[in-house]
Protein backbone atom coordinates (compact mmCIF):
# COMPACT_ATOMS: atom_id res chain seq x y z
CA UNK A 1 0.00 0.00 0.00
CA UNK A 2 1.03 3.57 -0.04
CA UNK A 3 0.90 6.00 2.39
CA UNK A 4 0.50 9.89 1.48
CA UNK A 5 1.84 12.29 4.19
CA UNK A 6 0.91 16.09 4.12
CA UNK A 7 3.72 18.56 5.41
CA UNK A 8 3.67 22.41 5.97
CA UNK A 9 6.48 24.82 5.94
CA UNK A 10 6.09 27.31 9.08
CA UNK A 11 8.08 29.38 11.08
CA UNK A 12 11.03 27.66 13.25
CA UNK A 13 9.63 26.58 16.57
CA UNK A 14 12.54 27.42 18.25
CA UNK A 15 12.14 31.23 16.62
CA UNK A 16 10.12 34.12 19.00
CA UNK A 17 7.56 35.52 16.64
CA UNK A 18 7.30 39.13 16.67
CA UNK A 19 4.03 40.53 15.35
CA UNK A 20 4.27 43.33 12.86
CA UNK A 21 3.25 47.12 14.65
CA UNK A 22 0.77 47.81 12.08
CA UNK A 23 -1.64 44.73 12.64
CA UNK A 24 -1.25 43.22 9.47
CA UNK A 25 0.70 40.26 11.02
CA UNK A 26 2.79 38.17 12.04
CA UNK A 27 7.05 39.46 11.07
CA UNK A 28 8.13 36.10 8.65
CA UNK A 29 10.92 38.07 6.56
CA UNK A 30 14.17 36.57 7.20
CA UNK A 31 12.86 34.45 9.85
CA UNK A 32 13.95 30.99 10.37
CA UNK A 33 11.34 28.09 8.31
CA UNK A 34 11.37 24.41 8.94
CA UNK A 35 8.56 21.47 8.78
CA UNK A 36 5.93 21.63 11.27
CA UNK A 37 7.18 19.92 14.22
CA UNK A 38 4.31 17.39 13.99
CA UNK A 39 4.41 16.85 10.46
CA UNK A 40 8.12 15.28 10.78
CA UNK A 41 6.66 12.74 13.05
CA UNK A 42 4.31 11.98 10.40
CA UNK A 43 6.46 11.71 7.61
CA UNK A 44 8.67 9.28 10.82
CA UNK A 45 5.93 7.14 11.23
CA UNK A 46 5.18 6.88 7.64
CA UNK A 47 8.66 5.52 7.00
CA UNK A 48 8.38 3.15 10.25
CA UNK A 49 5.55 1.25 8.81
CA UNK A 50 7.39 1.21 5.35
CA UNK A 51 9.86 -0.28 7.23
CA UNK A 52 8.08 -2.95 9.00
CA UNK A 53 6.86 -4.00 5.47
CA UNK A 54 3.65 -2.92 6.17
CA UNK A 55 3.44 -0.53 2.87
CA UNK A 56 5.55 -0.30 -0.28
CA UNK A 57 5.72 3.58 -0.93
CA UNK A 58 5.80 6.60 0.77
CA UNK A 59 5.01 10.35 -0.51
CA UNK A 60 4.87 13.35 0.92
CA UNK A 61 3.10 16.52 -0.51
CA UNK A 62 2.47 20.28 0.51
CA UNK A 63 0.92 23.39 -0.32
CA UNK A 64 2.38 26.51 -0.93
CA UNK A 65 4.69 28.82 -2.61
CA UNK A 66 8.16 27.48 -4.03
CA UNK A 67 9.98 27.65 -1.19
CA UNK A 68 8.09 24.76 0.06
CA UNK A 69 10.33 22.55 -1.77
CA UNK A 70 12.82 22.72 0.79
CA UNK A 71 10.57 20.71 3.53
CA UNK A 72 9.48 18.50 0.84
CA UNK A 73 13.46 17.84 0.27
CA UNK A 74 13.99 17.42 4.11
CA UNK A 75 11.20 14.74 3.77
CA UNK A 76 12.69 12.97 0.85
CA UNK A 77 15.80 12.99 2.76
CA UNK A 78 14.32 11.62 5.71
CA UNK A 79 13.45 8.76 3.29
CA UNK A 80 10.15 9.58 1.81
CA UNK A 81 10.52 7.96 -1.88
CA UNK A 82 8.67 11.22 -4.21
CA UNK A 83 7.15 14.35 -3.11
CA UNK A 84 4.12 16.23 -4.47
CA UNK A 85 4.40 20.32 -4.78
CA UNK A 86 0.64 21.64 -4.97
CA UNK A 87 2.23 25.31 -6.24
CA UNK A 88 0.21 28.32 -5.12
CA UNK A 89 1.03 31.21 -3.48
CA UNK A 90 -2.29 32.09 -1.80
CA UNK A 91 -2.79 31.39 1.80
CA UNK A 92 -4.50 28.30 1.90
CA UNK A 93 -7.13 26.92 4.75
CA UNK A 94 -7.90 24.21 6.34
CA UNK A 95 -10.95 23.15 4.29
CA UNK A 96 -9.25 24.07 1.17
CA UNK A 97 -6.12 21.89 1.98
CA UNK A 98 -8.28 19.37 3.21
CA UNK A 99 -9.49 19.88 -0.48
CA UNK A 100 -6.48 19.63 -2.44
CA UNK A 101 -5.25 17.20 -0.26
CA UNK A 102 -8.84 14.87 -1.28
CA UNK A 103 -7.92 15.39 -4.73
CA UNK A 104 -4.08 14.04 -3.98
CA UNK A 105 -5.50 11.15 -2.34
CA UNK A 106 -8.30 10.79 -5.24
CA UNK A 107 -5.42 10.12 -7.56
CA UNK A 108 -2.52 8.37 -5.57
CA UNK A 109 -5.37 5.66 -3.60
CA UNK A 110 -3.28 5.66 -0.51
CA UNK A 111 -4.37 3.38 2.14
CA UNK A 112 -3.17 6.15 4.37
CA UNK A 113 -2.76 9.69 5.03
CA UNK A 114 -0.99 10.82 7.72
CA UNK A 115 -0.70 14.56 9.07
CA UNK A 116 0.62 16.22 11.91
CA UNK A 117 -2.56 17.01 14.75
CA UNK A 118 -2.07 21.10 14.18
CA UNK A 119 0.36 23.41 12.35
CA UNK A 120 2.58 25.92 15.07
CA UNK A 121 1.53 28.26 12.91
CA UNK A 122 -2.54 28.79 12.81
CA UNK A 123 -2.78 26.34 15.53
CA UNK A 124 -5.85 25.37 13.88
CA UNK A 125 -5.78 21.30 13.96
CA UNK A 126 -8.21 21.02 11.52
CA UNK A 127 -7.40 19.18 8.45
CA UNK A 128 -7.28 16.04 9.23
CA UNK A 129 -10.53 15.80 10.74
CA UNK A 130 -11.84 17.45 7.36
CA UNK A 131 -9.95 15.57 4.96
CA UNK A 132 -11.86 12.50 7.12
CA UNK A 133 -15.39 13.86 6.45
CA UNK A 134 -14.48 15.02 2.58
CA UNK A 135 -13.58 11.39 2.20
CA UNK A 136 -15.83 9.74 4.61
CA UNK A 137 -12.70 7.53 5.15
CA UNK A 138 -12.26 7.18 9.26
CA UNK A 139 -9.87 9.61 11.57
CA UNK A 140 -8.23 8.88 14.23
CA UNK A 141 -6.51 12.31 15.70
CA UNK A 142 -3.71 13.13 18.23
CA UNK A 143 -1.84 9.01 17.76
CA UNK A 144 0.78 8.30 19.78
CA UNK A 145 0.67 4.39 18.74
CA UNK A 146 -0.47 3.23 15.27
CA UNK A 147 -0.32 -0.53 15.01
CA UNK A 148 -1.23 -2.23 10.88
CA UNK A 149 -2.82 -5.38 11.62
CA UNK A 150 -4.28 -6.14 7.57
CA UNK A 151 -6.73 -3.73 6.83
CA UNK A 152 -7.50 -2.29 10.13
CA UNK A 153 -5.08 0.00 11.80
CA UNK A 154 -5.23 -0.26 15.95
CA UNK A 155 -4.60 3.86 17.17
CA UNK A 156 -4.17 4.93 20.36
CA UNK A 157 -5.17 8.55 20.99
CA UNK A 158 -3.96 11.26 23.61
CA UNK A 159 -7.55 12.44 24.97
CA UNK A 160 -7.82 14.91 27.97
CA UNK A 161 -8.81 11.48 30.11
CA UNK A 162 -5.90 9.52 29.10
CA UNK A 163 -5.50 6.83 26.42
CA UNK A 164 -7.97 5.84 24.09
CA UNK A 165 -7.96 3.10 21.60
CA UNK A 166 -9.34 3.15 17.92
CA UNK A 167 -9.81 0.38 15.65
CA UNK A 168 -10.33 1.67 12.19
CA UNK A 169 -10.85 0.28 8.84
CA UNK A 170 -8.39 1.35 5.82
CA UNK A 171 -8.05 3.35 4.24
CA UNK A 172 -8.04 5.89 6.69
CA UNK A 173 -6.79 9.19 8.51
CA UNK A 174 -3.85 9.04 11.21
CA UNK A 175 -2.41 12.21 12.58
CA UNK A 176 0.25 12.50 14.60
CA UNK A 177 1.04 13.52 18.32
CA UNK A 178 4.08 14.76 19.48
CA UNK A 179 4.54 10.75 21.35
CA UNK A 180 4.20 8.43 18.45
CA UNK A 181 7.88 8.73 17.53
CA UNK A 182 10.95 10.46 17.94
CA UNK A 183 11.67 11.62 14.13
CA UNK A 184 15.10 10.68 12.53
CA UNK A 185 17.89 13.02 11.63
CA UNK A 186 18.61 13.77 8.24
CA UNK A 187 22.58 12.66 7.12
CA UNK A 188 24.08 14.25 4.46
CA UNK A 189 24.49 11.69 1.72
CA UNK A 190 20.76 11.14 2.53
CA UNK A 191 20.22 14.87 1.23
CA UNK A 192 22.65 14.39 -1.74
CA UNK A 193 20.18 11.18 -2.36
CA UNK A 194 17.12 13.32 -1.79
CA UNK A 195 17.72 15.68 -4.60
CA UNK A 196 17.41 13.08 -7.47
CA UNK A 197 14.50 11.61 -6.06
CA UNK A 198 11.03 12.79 -7.90
CA UNK A 199 9.35 15.57 -6.86
CA UNK A 200 5.97 16.57 -8.62
CA UNK A 201 5.10 19.98 -9.24
CA UNK A 202 1.29 20.85 -9.55
CA UNK A 203 -0.06 24.49 -9.83
CA UNK A 204 -3.51 24.88 -7.65
CA UNK A 205 -5.35 25.70 -10.72
CA UNK A 206 -4.63 22.30 -12.46
CA UNK A 207 -6.43 20.15 -9.69
CA UNK A 208 -9.50 22.20 -10.18
CA UNK A 209 -10.23 22.44 -6.54
CA UNK A 210 -13.54 24.83 -5.74
CA UNK A 211 -11.58 27.38 -2.93
CA UNK A 212 -13.64 27.17 0.31
CA UNK A 213 -14.88 30.05 1.74
CA UNK A 214 -12.48 31.68 3.56
CA UNK A 215 -11.86 33.18 7.08
CA UNK A 216 -11.03 36.76 6.93
CA UNK A 217 -8.11 38.12 9.10
CA UNK A 218 -9.01 41.45 10.39
CA UNK A 219 -5.85 42.63 12.40
CA UNK A 220 -2.86 40.34 14.14
CA UNK A 221 -2.34 41.92 17.95
CA UNK A 222 0.38 40.58 20.06
CA UNK A 223 -1.04 39.27 23.33
CA UNK A 224 -1.33 41.34 26.28
CA UNK A 225 1.66 40.87 28.17
CA UNK A 226 1.33 39.94 32.22
CA UNK A 227 3.17 42.47 34.74
CA UNK A 228 6.99 41.53 35.69
CA UNK A 229 6.62 40.00 39.27
CA UNK A 230 8.61 39.94 41.91
CA UNK A 231 11.60 37.53 43.17
CA UNK A 232 11.12 36.43 46.84
CA UNK A 233 13.53 35.48 48.85
CA UNK A 234 12.17 32.48 51.28
CA UNK A 235 9.42 30.25 51.37
CA UNK A 236 8.12 32.09 53.83
CA UNK A 237 7.65 35.38 51.92
CA UNK A 238 5.84 33.36 49.55
CA UNK A 239 3.77 32.33 51.97
CA UNK A 240 2.86 35.47 53.04
CA UNK A 241 2.43 36.46 49.42
CA UNK A 242 0.10 34.09 48.40
CA UNK A 243 -1.77 34.58 52.11
CA UNK A 244 -2.56 38.23 51.49
CA UNK A 245 -4.00 37.37 48.06
CA UNK A 246 -6.60 34.90 49.68
CA UNK A 247 -4.84 32.37 47.29
CA UNK A 248 -3.58 29.69 50.14
CA UNK B 1 -34.20 32.79 14.44
CA UNK B 2 -31.18 32.92 14.55
CA UNK B 3 -29.83 30.35 17.46
CA UNK B 4 -26.42 28.65 18.80
CA UNK B 5 -26.31 24.56 19.24
CA UNK B 6 -24.07 23.90 21.88
CA UNK B 7 -22.43 19.79 21.79
CA UNK B 8 -22.38 18.91 25.15
CA UNK B 9 -19.17 16.93 26.58
CA UNK B 10 -19.55 14.24 28.70
CA UNK B 11 -18.76 10.24 29.70
CA UNK B 12 -21.94 8.76 29.73
CA UNK B 13 -23.27 10.01 33.07
CA UNK B 14 -21.95 13.67 33.80
CA UNK B 15 -21.47 16.57 32.31
CA UNK B 16 -17.78 18.03 31.16
CA UNK B 17 -17.25 21.49 32.92
CA UNK B 18 -16.35 22.63 29.29
CA UNK B 19 -19.53 22.50 28.41
CA UNK B 20 -20.96 25.17 30.43
CA UNK B 21 -17.85 27.32 29.11
CA UNK B 22 -18.39 26.71 25.70
CA UNK B 23 -22.48 27.88 26.82
CA UNK B 24 -20.43 31.19 28.43
CA UNK B 25 -19.03 31.75 24.89
CA UNK B 26 -22.11 30.94 22.99
CA UNK B 27 -24.40 33.51 25.33
CA UNK B 28 -22.07 36.37 24.06
CA UNK B 29 -23.23 35.86 20.84
CA UNK B 30 -26.53 37.73 21.44
CA UNK B 31 -28.61 35.20 19.72
CA UNK B 32 -32.38 34.25 20.59
CA UNK B 33 -31.68 30.85 21.92
CA UNK B 34 -28.99 28.60 23.16
CA UNK B 35 -29.43 24.97 22.69
CA UNK B 36 -27.29 22.18 24.23
CA UNK B 37 -27.14 19.02 22.85
CA UNK B 38 -26.58 15.58 24.30
CA UNK B 39 -25.44 13.00 22.36
CA UNK B 40 -25.09 9.56 23.79
CA UNK B 41 -26.59 5.96 24.53
CA UNK B 42 -28.57 7.04 27.09
CA UNK B 43 -27.71 10.36 27.97
CA UNK B 44 -30.92 11.24 30.37
CA UNK B 45 -28.68 12.14 33.50
CA UNK B 46 -26.26 14.12 31.69
CA UNK B 47 -28.97 16.08 29.83
CA UNK B 48 -30.85 17.14 33.58
CA UNK B 49 -27.04 18.14 34.18
CA UNK B 50 -27.20 20.22 31.20
CA UNK B 51 -30.82 21.53 31.89
CA UNK B 52 -29.49 23.26 34.83
CA UNK B 53 -26.74 25.29 33.12
CA UNK B 54 -27.77 29.03 33.12
CA UNK B 55 -29.23 30.36 29.90
CA UNK B 56 -29.82 27.35 27.91
CA UNK B 57 -33.43 27.14 26.24
CA UNK B 58 -33.84 23.63 24.95
CA UNK B 59 -31.62 20.79 26.14
CA UNK B 60 -31.55 18.09 22.87
CA UNK B 61 -31.23 14.40 23.62
CA UNK B 62 -30.17 12.29 20.88
CA UNK B 63 -29.91 8.51 22.33
CA UNK B 64 -28.81 5.41 20.21
CA UNK B 65 -26.78 2.83 21.07
CA UNK B 66 -23.36 3.76 18.70
CA UNK B 67 -23.22 6.93 21.48
CA UNK B 68 -21.70 5.35 23.88
CA UNK B 69 -18.24 6.68 22.95
CA UNK B 70 -17.75 9.93 22.15
CA UNK B 71 -16.28 9.16 18.44
CA UNK B 72 -16.13 11.72 15.72
CA UNK B 73 -16.94 9.65 13.02
CA UNK B 74 -20.26 8.79 14.21
CA UNK B 75 -21.20 11.72 16.19
CA UNK B 76 -19.97 14.48 13.27
CA UNK B 77 -23.59 13.33 10.95
CA UNK B 78 -25.96 13.77 13.66
CA UNK B 79 -25.23 16.92 14.34
CA UNK B 80 -24.57 17.73 10.97
CA UNK B 81 -28.39 16.57 10.33
CA UNK B 82 -29.29 19.00 13.41
CA UNK B 83 -27.32 22.10 12.16
CA UNK B 84 -29.73 22.88 9.81
CA UNK B 85 -31.85 24.46 12.56
CA UNK B 86 -28.87 26.79 13.80
CA UNK B 87 -26.52 29.73 12.75
CA UNK B 88 -23.60 28.71 14.91
CA UNK B 89 -22.92 25.57 15.61
CA UNK B 90 -20.21 25.41 19.29
CA UNK B 91 -18.30 22.80 20.93
CA UNK B 92 -15.52 23.06 23.44
CA UNK B 93 -11.73 23.21 22.59
CA UNK B 94 -11.20 19.99 24.00
CA UNK B 95 -9.32 16.68 22.71
CA UNK B 96 -12.89 16.17 22.16
CA UNK B 97 -14.04 18.67 20.75
CA UNK B 98 -10.88 19.43 18.67
CA UNK B 99 -11.82 16.04 17.37
CA UNK B 100 -15.14 16.38 15.79
CA UNK B 101 -15.88 20.02 15.21
CA UNK B 102 -13.73 20.13 11.60
CA UNK B 103 -15.23 16.66 10.88
CA UNK B 104 -18.52 18.52 11.44
CA UNK B 105 -17.55 21.68 9.41
CA UNK B 106 -16.11 20.19 6.33
CA UNK B 107 -19.21 18.00 5.52
CA UNK B 108 -21.05 21.37 6.03
CA UNK B 109 -18.69 23.25 3.49
CA UNK B 110 -18.10 25.51 6.10
CA UNK B 111 -14.31 26.66 7.91
CA UNK B 112 -13.83 26.30 11.21
CA UNK B 113 -13.00 29.11 14.03
CA UNK B 114 -10.35 27.08 16.39
CA UNK B 115 -10.35 28.14 19.58
CA UNK B 116 -12.59 31.37 20.20
CA UNK B 117 -11.13 33.31 22.67
CA UNK B 118 -13.36 36.33 22.73
CA UNK B 119 -16.96 37.18 20.84
CA UNK B 120 -16.77 40.82 19.17
CA UNK B 121 -20.11 40.14 17.34
CA UNK B 122 -21.52 36.84 16.05
CA UNK B 123 -19.47 36.81 13.47
CA UNK B 124 -16.27 38.19 14.66
CA UNK B 125 -14.27 36.71 17.07
CA UNK B 126 -10.19 37.05 18.78
CA UNK B 127 -8.42 33.41 18.77
CA UNK B 128 -4.65 32.68 19.37
CA UNK B 129 -2.12 31.80 17.35
CA UNK B 130 1.40 30.75 17.36
CA UNK B 131 1.43 29.26 20.55
CA UNK B 132 -0.37 32.30 21.56
CA UNK B 133 2.49 34.82 20.67
CA UNK B 134 -0.60 36.57 18.37
CA UNK B 135 -4.36 37.23 18.46
CA UNK B 136 -5.77 37.45 15.94
CA UNK B 137 -9.55 39.06 15.54
CA UNK B 138 -10.88 37.04 12.08
CA UNK B 139 -14.51 37.41 10.39
CA UNK B 140 -16.52 34.01 9.28
CA UNK B 141 -18.21 34.41 6.12
CA UNK B 142 -21.78 34.25 5.49
CA UNK B 143 -23.29 31.56 6.65
CA UNK B 144 -23.25 28.74 9.25
CA UNK B 145 -20.79 29.88 11.73
CA UNK B 146 -18.39 26.76 13.30
CA UNK B 147 -16.40 27.11 16.08
CA UNK B 148 -14.79 25.57 19.33
CA UNK B 149 -14.59 27.32 22.25
CA UNK B 150 -10.79 28.11 23.73
CA UNK B 151 -12.13 26.85 27.36
CA UNK B 152 -9.60 28.25 29.71
CA UNK B 153 -10.72 31.94 28.09
CA UNK B 154 -14.54 31.39 29.59
CA UNK B 155 -15.80 30.82 33.56
CA UNK B 156 -18.50 28.15 33.78
CA UNK B 157 -21.99 29.14 33.38
CA UNK B 158 -23.87 29.27 36.59
CA UNK B 159 -25.78 26.70 37.69
CA UNK B 160 -29.34 27.84 38.19
CA UNK B 161 -31.26 27.47 35.25
CA UNK B 162 -34.32 24.98 34.12
CA UNK B 163 -33.98 24.50 30.47
CA UNK B 164 -36.63 21.26 28.86
CA UNK B 165 -35.30 18.58 27.46
CA UNK B 166 -36.76 17.52 24.89
CA UNK B 167 -35.67 13.93 22.84
CA UNK B 168 -34.68 14.03 19.39
CA UNK B 169 -34.20 11.04 16.87
CA UNK B 170 -32.00 11.99 13.92
CA UNK B 171 -32.19 10.64 10.49
CA UNK B 172 -28.10 10.20 9.80
CA UNK B 173 -26.38 7.05 8.09
CA UNK B 174 -23.61 6.29 10.62
CA UNK B 175 -20.38 4.65 9.47
CA UNK B 176 -19.07 1.34 11.06
CA UNK B 177 -15.44 1.47 10.23
CA UNK B 178 -14.45 2.75 13.29
CA UNK B 179 -14.63 0.90 16.31
CA UNK B 180 -14.16 2.30 20.25
CA UNK B 181 -11.66 -0.18 21.84
CA UNK B 182 -10.85 0.89 25.15
CA UNK B 183 -9.71 4.20 27.01
CA UNK B 184 -7.12 3.76 29.41
CA UNK B 185 -7.10 6.95 32.17
CA UNK B 186 -4.29 8.37 33.10
CA UNK B 187 -4.85 7.91 36.87
CA UNK B 188 -5.47 11.57 38.13
CA UNK B 189 -7.34 9.90 40.88
CA UNK B 190 -9.91 12.34 42.78
CA UNK B 191 -7.68 15.18 42.26
CA UNK B 192 -9.52 18.21 41.00
CA UNK B 193 -9.76 17.82 37.13
CA UNK B 194 -6.92 19.61 35.46
CA UNK B 195 -8.59 21.79 33.41
CA UNK B 196 -11.34 23.42 36.07
CA UNK B 197 -9.20 23.31 38.70
CA UNK B 198 -8.72 26.86 40.68
CA UNK B 199 -5.35 25.65 41.82
CA UNK B 200 -2.56 23.44 39.57
CA UNK B 201 0.89 22.33 41.06
CA UNK B 202 3.00 21.62 38.03
CA UNK B 203 6.32 19.78 37.67
CA UNK B 204 9.01 19.75 35.16
CA UNK B 205 12.09 17.78 34.20
CA UNK B 206 13.73 19.49 37.18
CA UNK B 207 11.53 17.21 39.34
CA UNK B 208 13.95 14.60 38.00
CA UNK B 209 11.42 10.92 38.13
CA UNK B 210 8.51 9.75 38.60
CA UNK B 211 9.45 8.75 41.96
CA UNK B 212 10.26 12.45 42.91
CA UNK B 213 6.84 13.57 41.58
CA UNK B 214 5.51 12.60 44.88
CA UNK B 215 6.55 15.21 46.39
CA UNK B 216 3.95 17.34 43.67
CA UNK B 217 1.03 15.00 44.38
CA UNK B 218 1.38 15.73 48.26
CA UNK B 219 2.10 19.63 48.22
CA UNK B 220 -1.04 19.69 45.54
CA UNK B 221 -3.35 16.94 47.88
CA UNK B 222 -2.63 19.52 50.46
CA UNK B 223 -3.80 22.39 48.20
CA UNK B 224 -6.30 20.62 47.01
CA UNK B 225 -4.81 21.50 43.54
CA UNK B 226 -4.64 19.60 39.90
CA UNK B 227 -1.48 18.26 39.16
CA UNK B 228 0.26 19.16 35.98
CA UNK B 229 3.50 18.84 33.67
CA UNK B 230 5.47 20.08 31.37
CA UNK B 231 6.36 18.39 28.24
CA UNK B 232 9.65 16.98 29.30
CA UNK B 233 8.09 15.76 32.78
CA UNK B 234 5.26 13.60 30.42
CA UNK B 235 8.23 12.64 27.76
CA UNK B 236 10.46 10.94 30.45
CA UNK B 237 7.58 9.23 31.65
CA UNK B 238 7.28 11.01 35.22
CA UNK B 239 3.62 11.19 34.75
CA UNK B 240 1.14 10.56 32.44
CA UNK B 241 0.18 12.63 28.96
CA UNK B 242 -3.04 13.67 30.18
CA UNK B 243 -1.19 15.76 32.84
CA UNK B 244 0.13 17.87 30.12
CA UNK B 245 -0.20 21.95 30.06
CA UNK B 246 0.80 23.94 27.12
CA UNK B 247 0.21 24.86 22.83
CA UNK B 248 -0.40 21.10 22.74
CA UNK B 249 -1.65 19.89 26.14
CA UNK B 250 -4.02 21.46 28.19
CA UNK B 251 -4.42 25.20 28.74
CA UNK B 252 -5.36 25.96 31.94
CA UNK B 253 -6.29 29.03 33.52
CA UNK B 254 -6.71 28.63 37.47
CA UNK B 255 -6.12 31.38 40.10
CA UNK B 256 -3.17 29.66 41.39
CA UNK B 257 -0.48 27.98 39.11
CA UNK B 258 2.80 26.67 40.70
CA UNK B 259 5.54 25.71 38.44
CA UNK B 260 7.96 23.23 39.96
CA UNK B 261 11.11 22.96 38.36
CA UNK B 262 9.88 24.32 34.63
CA UNK B 263 12.22 26.18 32.52
CA UNK B 264 9.09 28.19 31.00
CA UNK B 265 9.40 27.56 27.61
CA UNK B 266 7.11 29.28 24.67
CA UNK B 267 5.31 25.93 24.07
CA UNK B 268 4.58 25.38 27.74
CA UNK B 269 3.34 29.00 28.21
CA UNK B 270 0.87 28.70 26.23
CA UNK B 271 -0.57 27.05 28.27
CA UNK B 272 -0.77 29.48 31.40
CA UNK B 273 -1.15 32.65 30.13
CA UNK B 274 -4.31 33.28 31.49
CA UNK B 275 -3.95 31.89 35.17
CA UNK B 276 -4.25 34.87 37.97
CA UNK B 277 -1.13 34.21 39.78
CA UNK B 278 2.06 32.02 38.85
CA UNK B 279 4.61 30.97 41.09
CA UNK B 280 7.99 29.74 39.84
CA UNK B 281 10.26 27.63 41.64
CA UNK B 282 13.53 27.01 40.02
CA UNK B 283 16.97 26.65 40.83
CA UNK B 284 18.14 28.57 37.61
CA UNK B 285 17.55 31.98 38.09
CA UNK B 286 17.42 33.33 34.09
CA UNK B 287 14.81 30.45 33.56
CA UNK B 288 12.35 31.86 31.44
CA UNK B 289 9.58 31.03 33.83
CA UNK B 290 10.15 34.02 35.62
CA UNK B 291 9.74 36.42 33.26
CA UNK B 292 5.89 35.50 33.13
CA UNK B 293 5.69 34.45 36.92
CA UNK B 294 3.89 36.54 39.80
CA UNK B 295 6.34 35.37 42.40
CA UNK B 296 9.60 33.51 41.57
CA UNK B 297 11.88 31.96 43.83
CA UNK B 298 14.98 30.42 43.04
CA UNK B 299 15.70 27.83 45.41
CA UNK B 300 16.24 23.70 45.76
CA UNK B 301 12.20 22.94 44.71
CA UNK B 302 12.35 19.93 47.33
CA UNK B 303 13.42 22.10 49.81
CA UNK B 304 10.55 24.17 48.78
CA UNK B 305 7.79 21.97 48.77
CA UNK B 306 8.90 20.49 52.23
CA UNK B 307 8.93 24.11 53.68
CA UNK B 308 5.78 25.19 52.39
CA UNK B 309 3.88 21.82 53.59
CA UNK B 310 5.00 22.34 56.92
CA UNK B 311 3.97 26.62 56.75
CA UNK B 312 0.74 25.60 55.14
Amino acid sequence: MKILVGVKRVVDFNVRIQVKPDGSGVATDGVKMSMNPFDEIAVEEALRIKEAGNAEEVIVATIGPKACQEQLRTALAMGADRAIHVLTDDEIQPLTGARILKALADKEEPQIVMLGKQAIDDDNNQTAQMLGALSHWPQATFASEVKIEGNTAIVTREVDAGLETLSIDLPAIISADLRLNEPRYVKLPDIMKAKRKPLEAIALADLNVEVAPTVKVIKTTAPAKREAGIKVGSVAELVTALKEKGLI
Amino acid sequence: MSKVLVIAEHDGANLNGSTARAVSCAADLGLDAVDVVVLAADGSAVAEQAAKITGVSTVLLVQNPANENAVAAILAPQIEALAADYSHVLAPSTTFGKDLMPRVAAHLGRPQISDIMRVESATVFDRPVYAGNAVITVEAPEGLVIGTVRTASYKAASNDGSASVETRSVDATLPSHTRFVGLESGGGGDRPDLQAAAKVVSGGRGVGSEENFKAIYSLADKLGAGVGASRAAVDAGFIPNDHQVGQTGKIIAPDLYMAFGISGAIQHLAGIKDAGTIVAINKDADAPIFEVADFGLVADLFEVIEELEKAL
